[in-house]
């Protein structure tokens, strides 16, 4: 059916298309981060509005994961007399995948939505075509102190859930599977001394640790402002572009760390 | 939402002719409103839009007030200039659309919705660009400019958008402020000044308007503090998009003095798209009509009201 297969090249196009125009607005939006004029006043207020709020949302996310954490694999451990390495296991986990990955889902629900709501609305009451036809460009204005504040911030939230989680885990521990406060924190530090030091002082786990916020804070940064800036169909598109962003920047998120861990590995070994 | 602090002798002056009549005085009456207001107030019985229109552009002291502050050299320059434009996205938009306004020049553009009026304002602002013909601004053709150069014309002009597209995270004061910390170097108080300047040239006492948010205000004084914000520059052109849809009569007559306002004390050139056929007689020095993508007219108001073209009879609302 000529009709069919010409209905498919058409949305093959149209994804192919999406996906072009979407690396062009990452593109761009770091290419404006160094040309003038810099909108500083925007960038720490996306950056309050990234971080400082988020803050709570993370503290708790952090804060009992790493309490289930210790209290599941304790339960396992036990089993092999293993509990005194549980600390091992909490910070490990913690620092690689749990913290980065939830930091990351977290923002992209909170901050993900809002960024796509808030450019959605703007693009159906004209306001970013306003920008426009008053001489300045969106997407230096309104994209690339987004992605910036991205950038920077989720790393941070991250080590924040990091230490949170890795503190809840050595509650469980010394109160209900006995391991020694003191005991459980050396073992963290050994495991995270443990896998070697990139540039003599950055622990190798680290390294993998904010690598991956880096990359998850640019794709929910551009993936919320790609759907809000591009926007159409009043209010109900302002909705489906939202719902869209915390799809795919959550599906994004857990894809890319699959493969960012593959070549952090082995690039970094262990 | 606060009172509209409009002058109140709009408030309290007379209504211009009506477009329509639907309740029409007795034969008796008119008869001695004839004799009382001799031959041209007869002329004004407004059986018809045309007839209407043409009554009101009686009232207008256009000619008169374009010869004195208009000079013919000076008005003789295009300071926009569309030439045999075409545009087609998935089906054709404009077709051989050719169109010009000379310095100080108030062009209207009616025609009928999604004829592409809006997209000529959007060819203008070169956020489009043309698949064939020239755009030209003060000359120069402008469909080949970097996407940066186009954002330094953009500053030139002013555009008032048909739901008046202010930033509604800013307050009244930022939203007017806007263009001039962009692109000036004015200090604060210079800004202040300015904005105080353009809000009171808009009617709207800054001292009430300047600290509020725009969803503290009414739909008129939406448009207005647009009209502030896209004159916060002093830009040579100003385009509006359907700048009184949604307004009401009193809101529309306010809006339509302040784009006439605008022309005559700062010589702005102006295209207005607009359905409200009773505001663009009043205020345009040209009507350009579209019809399935092409200009079908192109003229003054008067030429427009005295056509016998079927069309623009029809559009007009009959002969």
């Amino acid at each position: 059916m000529p009709a069919l297969t010409e209905r498919l090249a058409d949305a093959s196009k149209q994804k192919l298309r999406s996906v072009q125009e979407y690396f062009s607005l990452a593109g761009k939006a770091l290419r404006f981060a160094f040309v003038r004029p810099f909108y500083a006043q925007d960038l720490v207020q996306q950056m309050d509005e990234i971080g400082v709020k988020s803050l709570g949302i993370v503290l708790l996310t952090g804060f009992f994961t790493g309490m289930v954490l210790a209290l599941q694999s304790s339960v396992q451990m036990r089993a092999f007399g293993a509990t005194m390495y549980i600390g091992r296991l909490v910070s490990a986990s913690m620092i690689r995948e749990l913290g980065p990955v939830l930091a990351g889902l977290m923002v992209a629900g909170r901050v993900g939505s809002g960024i796509a709501a808030q450019l959605g609305s703007m693009r159906v009451t004209e306001q970013i075509d306003a920008l426009n036809t008053l001489g300045t460009d969106p997407i230096k204005k309104l994209v690339t102190p987004r992605v910036l504040a991205a950038l920077i911030m989720v790393p941070i939230l991250t080590i924040i859930n990091d230490f949170v989680g890795i503190f809840g885990g050595s509650l469980i521990s010394s109160l209900m599977v006995g391991v020694p406060t003191g005991y459980y924190w050396r073992t963290v530090w050994e495991q995270i001394a443990g896998d070697g030091f990139v540039l003599r002082f950055i622990p190798t786990d680290f390294v993998q640790g904010l690598v991956k916020p880096f990359v998850f804070g640019g794709i929910i940064a551009i993936t919320a402002c790609y759907f809000g800036i591009n926007t159409t169909g009043g209010t109900e598109g302002v909705g489906q572009s939202t719902t869209r962003t915390v799809v795919l920047s959550s599906i994004l998120i857990l894809v890319v760390d699959y493969f960012l861990t593959q070549l952090l590995l082995s690039v970094l070994g262990s | 939402m606060i009172d509209d602090p409009r002058d109140p002798r709009e408030r309290t002056s007379p209504p211009t002719t009506p477009v329509d009549s639907s309740t029409p005085a007795p034969t008796d009456d008119r008869a001695s409103d004839r004799r009382q207001e001799g031959r041209r107030a007869s002329e004004r019985r407004p059986t018809t839009i045309r007839r209407a229109i043409r009554d009101e552009l009686a009232d207008e002291p256009t000619d008169e007030y374009y010869s004195e502050t208009h000079p013919q050299e000076h008005r003789a320059v295009p300071v926009i200039e569309l030439d045999h434009v075409y545009l087609a996205f998935d089906r054709p938009i404009l077709e051989n659309v050719s169109v010009e306004a000379r310095k100080g020049e108030t062009i209207c553009l009616v025609g009928e919705s999604g004829t592409g009026k809006s997209t000529i304002l959007k060819l203008i602002l070169r956020l489009l660009v043309p698949d064939r013909g020239k755009v030209c601004i003060h000359g120069e053709d402008i469909t080949d400019l970097t996407f940066e150069e186009a954002l330094e014309t953009r500053q030139h002009m002013g555009m008032v958008f048909q739901s008046a597209a202010l930033f509604d995270s800013m307050s009244v004061f930022e939203n007017v402020a806007y263009p001039l910390r962009e692109h000036t170097e004015l200090d604060d108080d210079e800004i202040e000044q300015r904005v105080r300047e353009k809000l009171a040239f808009v009617d709207l006492d800054p001292d009430q308007v300047m600290g509020q948010l725009p969803s503290q205000l009414s739909g008129g004084m939406r448009k207005r503090v647009g009209i502030a914000r896209g004159m916060a520059n002093n830009p040579e052109i100003m385009l509006y998009d359907e700048p009184t849809s949604g307004l009401d009569p009193l809101s529309t007559g306010t809006i339509t003095r302040l784009i006439m306002k605008l022309q005559r004390e700062l010589d702005v050139t102006s295209v207005v798209v607009s359905h409200d056929i009773r505001s663009v007689f009043r205020m345009a020095t040209r009507v350009a009509v579209l019809n399935e993508r092409r200009i079908v007219f192109f003229g003054t108001p008067e030429e427009m009201a005295s056509s016998d073209d079927r069309y623009l009879r029809d559009f007009l609302g009959g002969s």
